[in-house]
């Protein structure tokens, strides 16, 4: 990645930009602050002075990595340990407490015949299919946000913002009084237009997308900030150059805007699926005690809790775990494989 | 550059203060009488009497601290699960049926045989409970049964006695059910219906030795089906309706006239809207009786304690007598310790709580196997269907029989 990086700044040394934004923002990290501005005059004089200013960042690298260190740590400890962890446990028997033996793949054997798993993969990727409408969602309320002259801009970005600083469990009993099938408020505003709601979290054919829907809420301020950043990189002036071409706010929005903000729009995108596909505290404080819709929202990583903390069951838990992971990583794989048709690093 | 120096030691200096944190909270001493302790509960209605009786444990012991750990019910057996499995749990804990046969007989536990608690200052079904391979583990804190809450006002406007047997229950619930008032909410919660009904028809859960499930019989099914009945003619909201509103709340709201209810529920119910309108009667009598289920906590001391000594004083301590009244005039719960329980009767005058005193005689076990939460799992998969669909029961019973039958094979393998 560093030495492709470098090779595209040698190669077009006249448009460092053309190397892409994100490769651009990492040359300039690694040359350090006071050498940023003047990197494209030096990458346009010759190339002796960019091996120069490429052996820099050797001295810097102890810096580097002076910084890095507390989080690599904590990493290493909070994440990649466990992680290995887990995928040792996944091949034994593993008790509530500890004390395991080795019993080869049998905790996967067991898990792929299991019938429960195909339920919760199916459910997990219909929810994952659903919160992905959050993405547009979320753009176009940036956009609107991002609109000239608008009044009170601060306001409107921490209401959007809030419902990812509240805590799941206060979001969760608030979303519970608005699908109460009884008392609810959806149901109430449904019947101002002589509509009847359901029980919408205990009908088996509601529950899952009413909790997608919430969750769908909850990551909207998160997305729409990462969009707003993105649109506030959009030059004004070509806007305005369309504009006087003639090409209307819509057409502007989907030819131009979009493709221009796409590397955002490719990052909430894998953050998303990553975030849906691990869904689990939204289930479990929606959907609360004897809900007869709970066959039809368990997701994987439900299944995970059941196995390793009401099953005592950590091997197998371990098990679905990696086969969580496997999935996530084939799913983040071919997203960055798909990313180079229509992502635009410009 | 110099900035970044000045940043980079700062960082150090950050990173170097935080492991000297975490380093200095560790006091060790071999496990005499002194030391500092963590005290593991769940329920923050108890915390004000619990801190009683850690601050008395302190004045008795000089040199003993007493830390309490509040952490809510539904994280705390994951929590503890970790913790006791790292190494790092509580050195005591509240502990419940359901999960003592596993941490009991993976020696998590200690046993308080030399404590000096006397086993026959509890009653017997609780010093049962948490006994495991002969030995007491657990020192009996409280217990619950269960009894009917009605609301005297509804009653009366609809010109209905208590009733006292399953036939009268089903007719009160019936005249009662107007508007959008329902008589009777037949919830589908183990302990304080599903348990009970099915001793009341003469059957059980589990047998006395914990190796057969009950839920395939006739008999279960007749209970199961008396709860359903209310479902099925309308005098009870449906399965639905009592996940969106809990039966609970239902009830301290006035739209439920009859609810079956543990004790430890008193206390909210004396504080609601209701309060004035309710009162308590036994619960009604089926073809076998009007057995009560009967579940208690106990205070356990984590084997693995630094200060196990102390640990196991507290715990017995904290089920003691002193202890007992302490948590009886706060009204929360029943205390375990005999002689201890008409202080909670007191504590709410204005409702009959002997009643739930009365009910422990001919109460029926609160049943348990070694590895309970398994198959705790399996009636929660298994009971919310069938009180959706209550055609489905005998079937769904027969199922959950089975699958509960499994378990128990494999426990005792």
């Amino acid at each position: 990645m560093s030495q492709a990086s470098i090779q595209a700044s040698l190669d077009s040394p006249l448009s460092p930009a053309a190397s892409g934004t994100a490769d651009g923002a990492l040359r300039s990290a690694r040359r350090g602050g006071g050498a940023a501005h003047r990197a494209p005059l030096k990458a346009g004089s010759a190339s002796p002075n960019g091996r120069k200013g490429a052996k820099a960042p050797g001295q810097s690298a102890w810096w580097a990595l002076l910084f890095v260190g507390p989080t690599g740590i904590g990493l290493a400890i909070f994440y990649l340990w466990p992680a290995l962890r887990t995928f040792y446990l996944s091949f034994t028997h593993t008790g509530a407490f500890g004390g395991s033996s080795w019993v080869g793949l049998e905790n996967y054997q067991k898990l792929l015949s299991n019938p429960a798993l195909g339920q919760a993969l199916a459910n997990t990727a219909i929810y994952t299919l659903i919160s992905l409408l959050g993405i547009p969602l979320a753009m176009v309320v940036a956009a609107l946000l991002n609109t000239k002259g608008l009044k009170g801009r601060g306001i409107y970005r921490t209401l959007y913002f809030l419902p990812v600083v509240t805590m799941p469990a206060a979001v969760a009993i608030v979303w519970r009084m608005i699908y109460n099938g009884d008392y609810g408020v959806l149901n109430q505003f449904l019947g101002l237009f002589g509509a009847h709601g359901t029980s919408w979290l205990t009908n088996p054919n509601t529950a899952l997308v009413a909790i997608a829907v919430v969750g769908i809420w909850a990551g909207l301020g998160q997305n729409v900030v990462i969009f707003l950043a993105g649109l506030q990189g959009v030059p004004a002036e070509m806007l305005e150059a369309a504009e006087l071409d003639g090409a209307g706010p819509v057409r502007r929005f989907i030819h131009m805007v979009i493709p221009m903000i796409s590397p955002s729009v490719f990052f909430v995108s894998v953050m998303s699926i990553i975030g849906s596909l691990q869904v689990f505290d939204l289930v479990f404080v929606m959907m609360g005690q004897n809900n007869p819709a709970m066959p039809s929202v368990k997701t994987v990583v439900y299944l995970f809790y059941e196995a390793g903390f009401i099953n005592h069951d950590q091997g197998t838990a371990a098990a679905i775990a990696f086969v969580l992971l496997i999935l996530i990583l084939v799913m983040t794989v071919l997203q960055f494989a798909m990313q180079k048709k229509w992502v635009h690093y410009e | 550059m110099k900035r970044q120096l000045a940043a980079a030691a700062s960082i150090a200096v950050l990173g170097l203060s935080l492991t000297a944190c975490s380093g200095g909270s560790s006091s060790g001493d071999g496990g005499g009488d002194t030391g500092t302790i963590t005290y593991a509960i769940w329920d923050e209605n108890q915390k004000p009497a619990m801190e009683q009786i850690a601050q008395t444990f302190e004045a008795e012991n000089p040199g003993a601290k007493v830390e309490i750990q509040l952490t809510p019910n539904s994280q705390y057996w994951t929590k503890l699960q970790t913790a006791m499995s790292g190494g790092n749990g509580p050195d005591v804990m509240w502990m419940n049926g359901p999960q003592f046969g596993l941490y009991a007989s993976e020696g998590q536990l200690a046993p308080l045989e030399d404590t000096g608690l006397d086993k026959a200052n509890y009653p017997s079904s609780l010093t049962d409970l948490y006994t495991f391979d002969g030995k007491l583990y657990g020192a009996p804190k409280d217990f619950d049964t269960v009894a009917l809450w009605y609301n005297k006002d509804l009653l009366k406007k609809a010109g209905v006695d208590v009733p006292t047997t399953w036939a009268e229950m089903q007719s009160a619930a019936k005249k009662l059910t107007t508007g959008d008032v329902k008589g009777f909410a037949a919830a589908n919660y183990t302990q304080e219906n599903v348990y009970d009904v099915i001793a009341q028809a003469g059957g059980e859960v589990i047998s006395a030795d914990h190796k057969t499930s009950g839920y395939g019989s006739p008999q279960a099914l007749e209970g199961v089906n008396y709860l359903l009945s209310f479902i099925k003619d309308g005098s009870s909201p449906t399965a639905q309706q009592m996940v969106d509103t809990l039966p609970e709340d239902q009830f301290m709201a006035g739209k439920v006239a009859m609810i079956y209810m543990a004790s430890y529920e008193a206390l909210p119910f004396s504080q609601s809207s209701v309060a004035k309108s309710i009162d308590v009667a036994p619960l009604p009598e089926g073809p076998a009786g009007n057995q009560s289920v009967i579940h208690g906590l106990a205070n356990v001391a984590n084997a693995k304690s630094k200060h196990l000594t102390l640990a196991k004083k507290f715990a017995a301590y904290a089920s003691g007598e002193e202890a007992s009244k302490l948590q009886a005039d706060t009204g929360t719960v029943i205390p375990a310790y005999n002689g201890t329980q008409d202080a909670w009767v007191k504590s709410m005058p204005q409702y009959d709580l002997q009643v739930h005193l009365d009910a422990v005689d001919g109460s029926v076990p609160y049943p348990i196997s070694l590895r309970r939460s398994e198959w705790s799992q399996l009636e929660k998969d298994a009971l919310p269907q069938i009180w959706a669909k209550p055609e489905t029961a005998e079937a769904g019973l027969k199922q959950l029989g089975a699958d509960m039958q499994a378990k128990l094979d494999a426990e005792n393998e």
